[in-house]
Formats: structure tokens, sequence, C-alpha cells
């Protein structure tokens, strides 16, 4: 068995990989087969909003209802933690366990207030007759927004157990992966608030 | 992104710039920062009305995509065969028919109106 490894492991040398290195990158690729599939959750949502975008029925529209600078304030919230999640991976590739954690804690903090500001936007919408019950447009609107929110939600509760893994076993190939795997997805959360930003509320309120 | 080339003299042209450095990520949010600003200055000063405007946030918005792309996402680092970046380019041809396709065939389905 020991012979078996040994010799894998001079193989893959040739080759210039080790095989846990191939395993990981496979890894990493699977969670870009993900993050499409993702993708395509959200193109859906957003064909969905942008064919009943119109479709109040009566109700309140998005020009009645969206409160730009709360909306502003989450998209360079979110932006900044897009970066700071970039800063914890550079962290990681120095081998700077506290710098790693440290940005973590930066990035889930900045997420925790855009939840924050998104959920009080939503009760404040809900409050003021803007229920997902109220139109086609709202059901889309929560459908989309709150896809993305519940995304980034779970992306904290990731971020959080990552924390503590990382705090625990230390930065090893597998938790190098796995960073930079929420690293990714993150990234991915910031584009999809991008296309959120401008499509539902700049284009709503212009 | 999990790649590591320390030993590897093979890899070395993709090694060096792997993972990207802080100037490449301070450029990133920079150019993110700017992406942001200027449909919010532009549109919402209605500086630029109608469907330039329209115009103005779909270009800040994939623009904004593309950066987060290759500065964040480090896309271009990825090592061949890229992977990556087909499943990507799959997956948006997917998402571009889906969007597409969904209000064109809603825009001219007479049978809704």
């Amino acid at each position: 068995m020991a012979n078996v490894a040994a010799n894998h492991s001079s193989h893959d040398h040739d080759h210039g990989h080790d095989g846990h290195h191939d395993l990981e990158a496979l890894r990493t690729m699977g969670f870009w087969i993900f993050i499409i599939t993702d993708c395509i959750i959200f193109g859906t949502l957003f064909a969905t909003y942008a064919v009943l975008m119109n479709s109040t029925a009566g109700g309140p529209t998005g020009a009645e209802l969206f409160e730009m600078p709360g909306v502003i304030a989450e998209t360079f919230i979110l932006l900044t933690s897009s970066f700071t999640s970039g800063l914890a991976v550079l962290s990681m590739n120095r081998g700077d366990k506290k710098g790693l954690i440290g940005w973590l804690i930066v990035t889930a903090l900045l997420g925790a207030s855009f939840i924050t500001l998104e959920v009080t936007e939503f009760l404040k919408m809900i409050d003021e007759g803007a229920k997902i019950s109220t139109s086609a447009f709202l059901s889309a609107f929560y459908t989309l927004v709150g896809t993305h929110g519940i995304h980034v939600s779970i992306g904290l509760i990731w971020m959080i157990a990552l924390m503590l893994q990382v705090a625990k076993r230390g930065i090893t190939p597998v938790t190098k992966r796995k960073i930079g795997n929420i690293s990714l997805y993150w990234h991915f959360l910031d584009v999809v608030w991008i296309f959120v930003f401008t499509i539902v509320y700049m284009m709503g309120v212009r | 992104m999990a790649q590591h080339h320390d030993t590897h003299a093979s890899h070395g042209a993709d090694a060096h710039e792997s993972h990207g450095s802080l100037k490449s990520y301070v450029l990133g949010f920079v150019l993110s920062l700017i992406l942001t600003a200027i449909p919010l200055i532009l549109v919402l000063n209605d500086i630029v009305t109608g469907s330039a405007a329209d115009v103005v946030l779909l270009v800040t918005a994939v623009l904004q995509f593309v950066v987060q792309l290759f500065f964040f996402m480090h896309l271009k680092e990825e090592k061949k065969p890229r992977y990556n970046l087909m499943t990507l380019l799959l997956g948006l041809v997917i998402v571009v028919t889906i969007v597409a396709g969904s209000i064109w065939i809603m825009k001219y389905n007479m049978v809704a109106h």
C-alpha cells in the first residue's frame, strides 16, 4: 500500500503535479459548475422579473416603492465586502492565518449589514402594503431579490463555519480550497447584486 | 484558485501572477466603485435619459461583471485547458437564451395582451 502511494506520488511528480493538487483543482471546478447553475437560476428569475415588471395590477410601482439611499448603501457595502473577501484570500496565500480570519470577519460583518438593510427595506415595503401577493411585479421582485438575500445569508453561515475550521486546522490545501470557493461565491453574489441594482432598482426608479 | 505551483518551474509563466496581487485587487475595487458611480451620477441626475440611460446602465453592469471575473475571480489565470472558462461560457449562453428568449416571446405574444 505504502509502495503504491510512493509510486503514485513519484509518478505524479513527473507531471509536475501532486495527486492532491489535481483533486482540489477538480473540486474547484465542481464549484464553478455549481456557480453556473446558480447563474441559470438567477437568469430565469431575472427573465421573470423583466416580463412581469409592469404588471402592477393597480398596486404600487417600483418608482413609488424603491428608496435609493438604502439601495445605494447596500451596493457599496457589498462591493466593499467583495474586495475584503479578496484581501482574505491574499492573506491566506501569504500564510497569514490571523489576517485571513480578520478579513473574513470584516467581510461577514459587511454581509450582515447588507442583509439587515435589505430586511429592513422589505419590512418597510410590506408595511406600506406592498406584499408578495399584491401584484405579479411584487411576486417577481421578492422572489428575485429574496433569492439573492438567501444566498448571502447562507454564505454568511458558511463563512462563519469556515472561520472556525481555519482557526482549528490552520491553512491546509483543503481549507485553502474551501476559502477560495467561498471567495468565488461571494464575488459571484456581488455580480448578481450589480444586476439586481441595475435592472430592478435603477431601471425601476428612473 | 486553489492552485499552488510553488515548486514547478513548468508553470512559471502562470504562477507568476496567480492569486492576484494587492495591486490588482485595489485596482479592481477602484474600477468597480467607478463603474457603480457612473450610472448613479448619470441616471439619477437625469444627465442621460431614455434608451441611452438603459445602455449606460447595462454597459456599466456588464463591465462590472468583467472586472469581478478578472480582477477578483482570476478567470484569466486558470491553467489550460480552461474548463472553468468553458463552463462559464456555456452558462452565459443558457442565461442569455433564457432572458432574451423570455422577453422576446412575451413581448410579441398577442394572446397575453
